[in-house]
């Protein structure tokens, strides 16, 4: 049974569309991600979940009831804001309870809920004490207690992280994994931050300009972006786009360095109806050091000539600009192994790995 | 710290800037003082004169240090002395604009809290329109509506009694109190409403446990700002009532203008200064928070 359905809607302000036409569906228990970059209608889709933005056609569906005009309270949702939005002049305990006092749960039932909550999130010591008085990663915390207390049917979380420094982020994202884990409920979960999306979800939807582009695995979404836009949105650093021309069914050519052209052979056949010019997308973690070796392990593994124009050493893996016809590509490297500037390397293209765009439509081909 | 002082040398800049920074200071300081003793100095005046004789008034003049010192003129200004026939002083018209101001205050407060509250977080189609024609009432003068307020006190026959009064406050000063709570509220976050919804609350419930628990400050500015202003205010209370229903304001008039004998400075200045008291205790003990209470966002 699916914890979350949502059918064909649609959102708009005055002449303004928002969102036009979302489908989705969430089984019970899963992790579902609502990425793309700010302004796509990710955190609109939250809101009209949750019910505090109105459905302007389309349906949703929590579990097998039709919610559309079901008032937030009344969904069996929990939510963390980016905000955290605790309430200010509450301590912790009270922040917690607050729900469970506007629905009348008995004051015992209360207290053992605080004290399940706060053994799970460790913030005990911290029920007495005020938001003000709070670190950021401690409200982040209370706030997802205040969401775990209800028991709902589903969990909303609008970019709860975003508010954190970068290490603590990171802690809180693999704490959220877990939590989930443990309590298995259905999650939807907004985020510009495509690393958080793949590392959280079970499924993840990319969205962009009020569509989603993508709905799928983080596995298909990385290896088989069905357009451009989620190519260039998921992985960092981003897939390198090259502009190629067919040359036969099985075969394309770039431009290289030098203006000659370098004839690459496809790992599998193109369709007929493919267009004669097509975009080549290579990630920079399928660009190697072509050698005689790797051609014997990746066999799919293509080679041409480009001159290094720039490295950048991370520690852990190297990264570097490349130079191909008028365009730089990126690619990545072991550091043991990583190009020096100035050299012209002789690149192995894992052309298994690679997709190909038609430019006009931006779609897969 | 000694061999920096031993090794101060004389420095003529540094000399010259301080001695500037004296005169400047000096300057700065003499013109406050010269102001606030031409605001101060009438104050003064009738403070002096509320405590001398008023044989000794009539032989030295109005403005003079007093020479004689007796609390008569604030017993009799309180309870005795005569208006228009009644010796009762000032007593019943103090507790007149006491009746007046505090139901006046407290209920224009909260209805402009309500309104803040509806007009910040709870916005409908065409509540900015409503908020600016609520606006407009702040500018308006009070005369404007006298005719209007005649015509309404009659029909609802509170004409001559602290209601009409209080019914007028409450909605001259409605404008007032919704600008200042509108404002305040704006600044708290719309998620803590969504997240209040989200936990079951309601329309009130969020007013009571979340919004009230945060308006402190902007409530201390909005009851010193009505408080003040209602009690001193003075056109409808001598246009709607009199007599012994006036409030403080309209019958300090009365005293004035009553009497053939001769002019009782003494008691006259003692009873300003009775009506004057309610609105300077306030600003003394609340002046601080106003300020604080105008330049604070609900949330630190």
């Amino acid at each position: 049974m699916s914890a979350l359905m949502i059918r064909d809607l649609h959102k708009s302000y005055g002449g303004l569309e928002i969102l036009a036409g979302i489908n989705l569906e969430a089984r019970t228990g899963e992790f579902i991600a609502l990425v793309g970059p700010s302004g796509c209608g990710k955190s609109t889709l939250l809101a009209m979940i949750a019910g505090l933005e109105t459905v302007t056609s389309g349906e949703i569906w929590i579990g097998d009831r039709l919610v559309n005009s079901v008032q937030p309270k009344d969904r069996d949702i929990a939510m963390v804001f980016q905000s955290y939005a605790l309430y200010p002049t509450m301590t912790v305990r009270q922040n917690i309870t607050f729900g469970m006092e506007s629905r009348g749960v008995p004051k015992a039932e209360q207290a053992e809920a605080v004290k399940r909550v706060a053994a799970l999130l460790q913030i005990e010591q911290l029920l007495k004490r005020k938001p003000g008085q709070l670190s950021g990663g401690q409200r982040q915390r209370v706030a997802m207690g205040r969401a775990l207390v209800r028991d709902p049917k589903l969990f909303l979380f609008d970019e709860p992280l975003s508010n954190l420094d970068a290490k603590l982020r990171v802690d809180m994202r693999t704490e959220i994994k877990k939590l989930h884990h443990r309590v298995g409920k259905t999650t939807v979960y907004v985020t510009h931050d495509q690393v958080e999306a793949m590392t959280l979800a079970s499924r993840i939807a990319v969205m962009n300009q009020g569509s989603v582009q993508q709905f799928d695995t983080p596995k298909r979404i990385y290896d088989r972006p069905t357009n451009m836009f989620v190519a260039g949105f998921m992985g960092s650093p981003a897939m390198n786009f090259i502009p190629a021309r067919l040359t036969g069914s099985t075969s394309i050519a770039v431009r290289a360095a030098d203006g000659s052209d370098a004839t690459l052979a496809l790992a599998a056949p193109l369709p007929a109806s493919a267009p004669k010019d097509v975009v080549l997308g290579v990630r920079p973690e399928h660009i190697y050091r072509f050698t005689t070796d790797l051609k014997s392990r990746k066999p799919a593994v293509e080679s041409m000539q480009a001159p290094v124009e720039l490295v950048e050493p991370t520690g852990a893996e190297t990264l570097a600009v490349l130079r191909l016809g008028d365009l730089e590509i990126t690619g990545r490297f072991e550091p043991d192994d990583a190009p020096v500037m100035g050299e012209t390397i002789t690149l192995g293209i894992d052309m298994s790995r690679a997709c190909l765009f038609d430019p006009t439509t931006r779609a897969l081909l | 710290m000694a061999d920096i002082a031993l090794n101060a040398r004389h420095d003529p800049e540094a000399a010259a800037a301080t001695r500037r920074y004296f005169w400047n200071r000096f300057f700065v300081y003499a013109v406050l003082t010269l102001f606030a003793v031409i605001y101060l100095a009438p104050l003064l005046v009738v403070v002096f004169n509320s405590l001398r004789e008023q044989s000794e008034i009539a032989r030295n003049g109005l403005i003079s240090l007093p020479r004689s010192f007796r609390l008569d003129a604030w017993a009799q200004a309180w309870g005795t002395y005569c208006v228009s026939g009644t010796c009762e002083g000032m007593k019943r018209n103090f507790f007149n604009s006491l009746w007046m101001t505090i139901p006046a205050t407290v209920i224009s407060t909260l209805l402009g809290a309500m309104n803040g509250y509806v007009l910040s977080k709870w916005r409908f189609k065409g509540s900015e329109t409503l908020f600016n024609l609520m606006l407009l009432g702040v500018f308006m003068p009070g005369q404007i509506s006298l005719m209007p307020w005649a015509f309404l006190l009659g029909k609802l026959g509170l004409t001559n009694s602290t209601y009409g009064l209080v019914l007028i406050h409450v909605v001259q000063g409605i404008s007032f109190t919704t600008l200042f709570c509108r404002n305040f509220y704006v600044s708290i976050p719309d998620d803590l409403i969504k997240a209040a919804r989200i936990d079951g609350a309601g329309f009130w419930r969020i007013f009571r446990k979340i919004i009230l628990p945060l308006s402190p400050p902007i409530l201390i500015v909005t009851v010193i700002w009505q408080f003040t202003g209602i009690w001193n205010e003075y056109l409808f209370g001598v246009v709607f009532t009199s007599g012994q229903q006036q409030p403080i304001t309209a019958a300090l008039v009365a005293l004035t203008a009553g009497g053939t004998t001769a002019r009782a400075y003494d008691v006259m200045s003692a009873a300003v200064l009775i009506g004057a008291l309610p609105p300077l205790l306030i600003y003394l003990f609340g002046g601080k928070y106003f300020v604080r209470g105008l330049t604070q966002g609900a949330i630190k």
